[in-house]
């Protein structure tokens, strides 16, 4: 079945960094309801690393999120974590056994004050940052603790999806576009804060357009397109694909 | 003599009070209904007949078993509520992914079977429960004579009201309940165990209509269509104060009730249309209801 007319995008064999994954994604397929939307994806993640996944609008980044933790019409393929199969848990399985998630669109609830949002997620087993220490990386955060979450500005709500995420103490948190709509000033304070994070050993998957902000984050990147993974480099190998980039990208 | 528009006060105040209680059921019912609708979606029929299975089981514990009132209050909600953790395991939950006409037409269905057993097997004759001692008497307010049990269940149906608002807006369990009402997948993907909190709510919205029903059991009598009586005029309520509304349920379940007072004192053949013609006009001017939000 030709989706995308002549240009059929083809996975690609790639070489990665050797090593033990603790997020292993293999030939992952995904529908919602009758369309077919990824095509086997396959991409690693190793702990502490933080990987970004770039790509045009529509080419299957959120869905593949998705697909991982279960919210999706249908999936088939492996999704392994930290030596689990996720494919046969629950939807509440995932966050338990420490993925995190921050959604596109941040999904903070509008019934629920700005401190209620921050300590809804359940804790997972081990220790998480304290409220303290995330008022210490998000200040914002504090001065708006009783106002509703919706109240917040874009920035602050990114802040305060990420950080009740934070709270919980995961292994790895997958980040949905961060930066989405967000002022250049509050963009390099997300980027500030997740490179703080990854000083502590957190591994994070991101999905990002921003591709300034995703190199000065990342130490890998996997290019999506019609729902497969098209390519994957490492930091240092950005220079030599500008051109590229750019082409699968329309930057 | 003081009198109000041509109505001598005395009157007015004992419609009133009267409204008070009739709408101290009002509210706790379309609480329970509000409640459940909020998360689950399910406009649930069964309520009234939670509300009646709530009066025969504080009936049955008398008669059959010599367990008081007091007892019965705390007895009869938890047997209702796990009736209802049944039914929402067995078949409620089957239907969440399908038309929201489906759970509707369930419970409607539900409650035709479980008022049609309790016909069959006591008739459609009520029973009459009696006051507990403890409540018995009257006491002489100067513009009325109120039965002290009838004051007891205004001032139960409060706290009860508060309760469950403390518990919604003031909890973990409440903010799991709110942020499930706007987004259940992702408060599931952050590791809440969301099938677990809709049965947890419906059976809290069955035992709160089973507690109306023990406190409704002395005055009015038990019946096996005490429920299907009631139901209507708490949907209406419902509809009036905006489905899924906490607060508005509550507020709208006491103010109705006393409207229908004072349209017994004002004109009395429209007491019984009064709630329905208002549902009718918030229907056309504000679809959502008076504290819904506009979808
Ligand atoms: N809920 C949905 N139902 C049907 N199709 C969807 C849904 N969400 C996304 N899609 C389709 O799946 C494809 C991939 O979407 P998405 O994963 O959101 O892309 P990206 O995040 O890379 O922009 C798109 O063609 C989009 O139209
Ligand atoms: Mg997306």
């Amino acid at each position: 079945m030709l989706e995308l007319g002549t240009h059929e995008p083809v996975p690609v064999a790639v070489d990665e960094p050797a090593g033990p994954a603790l997020l292993e994604v293999k030939g992952l397929h995904a529908w919602y309801g009758e369309s077919h939307v990824l095509h086997g994806v396959d991409l690693r993640v190793r702990e502490g690393e933080t990987v970004c996944l770039l790509g045009r609008n529509g080419a299957g980044k959120t869905t593949t999120l998705r697909a991982i933790l279960g919210i999706v019409g249908r999936r088939q393929g492996g999704v392994s974590f930290d030596g689990r199969d996720l494919t046969r848990m629950p939807l509440h399985g995932p966050a338990r056994v420490g993925l995190g998630y921050v959604p596109e669109h941040r999904g903070i609830f509008a019934g629920l004050t700005v401190a209620e949002n921050l300590m809804l997620p359940p804790k997972g087993a081990e220790g998480g940052m304290s409220v303290d220490e995330i008022h210490a990386l998000f200040p914002n955060l504090k001065e708006r603790r009783t106002s509703p979450g919706t109240k917040l500005s874009g920035g602050e709500q990114q802040m305060l999806a990420i950080a009740r995420i934070l709270r919980t103490g995961p292994k790895m948190i997958l980040l949905d576009e961060p930066t989405e709509g967000l002022a250049p000033v509050i963009v390099q304070r997300i980027a500030a804060a997740l490179r703080q994070l990854k000083a502590r050993g957190l591994t994070v998957l991101v999905v990002e357009q921003n591709f300034r902000f995703a190199r000065n984050i990342a130490d890998r990147f996997y290019v999506m397109e019609g729902g497969v993974v098209v390519d994957a480099f490492g930091a240092q190998e950005v220079e030599g694909r500008l051109d590229r980039l750019h082409e699968l990208l329309g930057v | 003599m003081t009198t109000v528009f041509g109505v001598p006060l005395q009157a007015l105040l004992g419609q009133v009070l009267l409204g008070l209680i009739n709408g101290s059921f009002y509210a706790m019912l379309s609480l329970g209904l509000a409640v459940i609708f909020g998360l689950l979606r399910v406009i649930n029929f069964a309520h009234g007949a939670q509300y009646m299975l709530g009066a025969f089981v504080a009936w049955f514990l008398l008669e059959q078993l010599g367990i008081g009132y007091w007892w019965a209050l705390l007895i009869a909600p938890l047997v209702v509520a796990a009736l209802a953790v049944v039914i929402e395991r067995a078949a409620l939950s089957k239907l969440y992914g399908l038309d929201p006409l489906y759970g509707l037409l369930f419970t409607f269905g539900l409650a035709l079977v479980i008022e049609g057993l309790f016909r069959w097997q006591f008739g459609a004759a009520g029973q009459p429960y009696a006051t507990p001692d403890e409540l018995v008497g009257a006491k002489n307010l100067g513009f009325m004579v109120l039965p002290i049990y009838r004051g007891f269940v205004v001032v139960a149906s409060l706290a009860i009201c508060l309760a469950v608002w403390l518990l919604i807006e003031r909890t973990k369990f409440g903010a799991y309940l709110r942020a499930a009402t706007e987004d259940r997948t992702l408060v599931q993907v952050f590791g809440v165990n969301v099938p677990r909190l809709l049965t947890l709510t419906y059976a809290l919205g069955a035992g709160l209509a089973a507690l109306a029903g023990v406190l409704a059991a002395p005055v009015y009598q038990v019946s096996p269509l005490m429920g299907s009586n009631l139901i209507i005029i708490v949907f209406a309520v419902v509809v009036v104060g905006g489905m899924g509304s906490i607060g508005g349920a509550i507020l709208t379940g006491y103010a109705l009730g006393v409207l229908e007072g004072l349209t017994k004192v004002f004109y009395p053949p429209a007491s019984s249309i009064v709630i329905f013609v208002v549902m009718a006009v918030v229907l056309l001017v504000r679809p959502a209801g008076l504290f819904g939000r506009e979808g």
